[in-house]
């Protein structure tokens, strides 16, 4: 049964695929390669970034010992889990900043510098190359934090060990303090729920208005915004919509429990019924797909500036 | 199966008319040059023929349909929008990758043996390459792609003569294998005349001329006369005249030879002059009429 079983998808392979993997595939991935090329501040600023705390927290772990000694159970606790919380923070605040100014110049960089004519003279849909592009914000920079805050944080673990080793104490305290594992599966639930899928029309507002705008992308994305935030203020005395953009910025929250704690606390629960059950998930997502989607045509329609 | 077929493509900004209903049919195999004085349309019909515009009219570029089909036609179309637009950021040998990545018909192999002719390195950003050298580059990605249409804009635009000259060389020399079809778009209009099997000439999104270079030779004669014979000359109906010192230079479009010869000399004018001729001619007519 084995061998006819195995030669015929061989077969198929070598007939079907070439054709049907190079038209989607392949040009995928080496777009893709292509903006990690083009934008090195998508795997460099979030190194930077853990690099400059690891040397804060190197520092920092000097007292340590000393704190070990004087602090209370629950304030140690405090103590040493800060950081590891701060740190997947910091990351997260960084990959959203690089985001933001990535999503602005994507579609509007190649227009400005004209290379859009190049990048068009290829066999690469304008569904490969902004689908390439929204991959960064949705799956890249996400991928990029996890990876570099998982990194970091057995590091700090990994330092503050050598620390109190090296002053002749157990380490054992600290390994029953820090979960790094349970730790990391919230992060990437949250990393996913919150990041992705819950800030996804963030990005896709700004990959259309990179996609629009002649010039001065970062002002069109912002000022609309404001404007309808300050007409209502004016006209209504009310701030529904800078309300409702605070909610949308900051939220999420459906995803776990108790709301406002760090995500990364093992303590938390997550309630992705509840989660995926909340109407603004999917209204979000709608929205996000039509932004994409007006952002494709938008590539195709718009000619150079 | 022809190369381009277009009917009645025509192609507004706001009230500006870009194309006013073009009708063109070009054969595979063929060099054509479209030759316009700037605004003639010329960029905006090579941006439909490529799928980067959208128009109205009907439009088949090797049996395909450029504006919904661009990224499939890509695969059979090369070419070269203007010298400027390779991504600046990019070093050379990404370029390569990329290009090798996406194209199924890129051959790196025969690109880097180009560039291995030129002083271009392959670590080098293309920031830092002269506009010379860009161009080089480009041209060598594109004849490394085995495309069936070859598309050049303006592609010597600001290059000096040494390099214009390699450029039309090698175009030549290296790609043209004559199953292929290259169409050209230029104002610089003497140094790619010998090149060329057809030629349009384009102005205010129209087609004045579209002819082969064949036809075209045996259709215009250009006759060079003395001051005494002009009148006489005249009396033929040239389409176009002017002075050169002393001497009157006649064009005739379907002029007869023998009848031409008896007063003075006959040759067959360039296209830049029958261009002169032509264009200066339509736009009077319009001028006339308004």
């Amino acid at each position: 049964m084995n061998t006819p079983a195995n030669t015929i998808p061989t077969s198929l392979d070598t007939q079907t695929i070439p054709s049907a993997a190079f038209s989607m595939t392949r040009p995928f991935f080496w777009s893709l390669r292509r903006e990690l090329w083009e934008y090195r501040s998508i795997y460099i600023a979030p190194l930077a970034a853990a690099a400059i705390f690891l040397i804060g927290f190197l520092i920092s772990t000097i007292h340590l010992p000393r704190q070990m000694r004087t602090l209370s159970a629950p304030a140690l606790h405090q103590t040493i889990m800060t950081p590891y919380d701060f740190v997947a923070g910091l990351l997260m605040l960084t990959a959203m900043a690089v985001g933001l100014f990535y999503c602005l110049d994507a579609l509007n960089g190649e227009r400005r510098d004209r290379s859009i004519l190049f990048w068009k003279s290829l066999p690469v849909s304008d569904t490969t190359a902004v689908l390439a592009k929204a991959s960064i914000p949705f799956v890249v920079l996400p991928l990029i934090t996890f990876a570099v805050t998982v990194a970091a944080q057995w590091i700090m673990l990994l330092l503050s060990s050598a620390v109190l080793l090296g002053n002749g104490l157990s380490a054992d305290m600290l390994w029953t303090h820090v979960h790094l594992f349970p730790m990391s599966l919230m992060l990437l639930y949250h990393l996913i729920t919150v990041h992705v899928l819950w800030h996804a029309p963030f990005y896709g507002w700004l990959f259309l208005i990179s996609a629009w705008a002649r010039r001065a992308a970062f002002l069109w994305a912002v000022l609309p915004i404001i404007a309808i935030a300050f007409v209502e203020k004016i006209a209504f005395n009310t701030s529904h919509f800078a309300t409702f953009l605070g909610d949308r910025l900051g939220g999420g929250a459906e995803a776990m429990t108790l709301p406002g704690s760090m995500p990364i606390d093992p303590g938390v629960h997550i309630t992705l019924g509840r989660y995926l059950g909340t109407p603004g998930l999917w209204i979000g997502l709608a929205f996000t797909a039509i932004c994409l989607a007006a952002a494709v045509q938008l590539r195709r329609y718009r000619s150079p500036v | 199966m022809a190369a381009i077929e277009a009917h009645g493509l025509r192609k507004a900004f706001g009230t500006t008319v870009a194309l006013n209903g073009i009708d063109l049919r070009l054969e595979e195999g063929r060099i054509l040059g479209i030759i316009g004085p700037n605004g003639a349309g010329k960029t905006t019909a090579l941006n439909a023929i490529l799928g980067l515009t959208p128009y109205q009219g009907t439009l088949q570029v090797l049996g395909r349909n450029p504006w919904t089909q661009r990224d499939q036609l890509m695969r059979d179309v090369a070419f070269i929008a203007d010298v400027a637009v390779l991504p600046r950021w990019m070093r050379v040998s990404q370029l390569l990758d990329y290009v090798a990545g996406v194209h199924p018909r890129f051959s790196r192999d025969r690109a880097q043996g180009f560039l291995a002719k030129t002083a271009i390195q392959p670590d080098a950003k293309i920031r830092h390459l002269s506009k010379g050298m860009v161009t080089q580059l480009h041209l060598a990605l594109v004849m490394a792609i085995d495309a069936r249409l070859l598309v050049l804009d303006e592609p010597t635009l600001g290059l000096d003569s040494l390099y214009r000259k390699q450029f039309y060389d090698s175009l030549l020399n290296d790609y043209f294998d004559r199953s292929r079809t290259i169409v050209v778009t230029t104002h610089q209009v003497e140094e790619f005349q010998d090149l060329l099997t057809d030629v349009i000439f384009m102005d205010r999104g129209r087609i004045l001329l579209n002819s082969t270079i064949e036809e075209y030779e045996s259709r215009y004669l250009e006759l060079i006369v003395h001051p005494e014979q002009v009148a006489a000359a005249r009396a033929l109906k040239p389409i176009y005249e002017r002075q050169l010192f002393d001497r009157g230079i006649l064009l005739f479009d379907h002029g007869d030879r023998q009848q031409l010869g008896a007063l003075g000399d006959v040759r067959t004018p360039s296209i830049a002059d029958l261009f002169v001729a032509v264009v200066g001619q339509a736009q009077g007519a319009q001028g006339a009429t308004r």
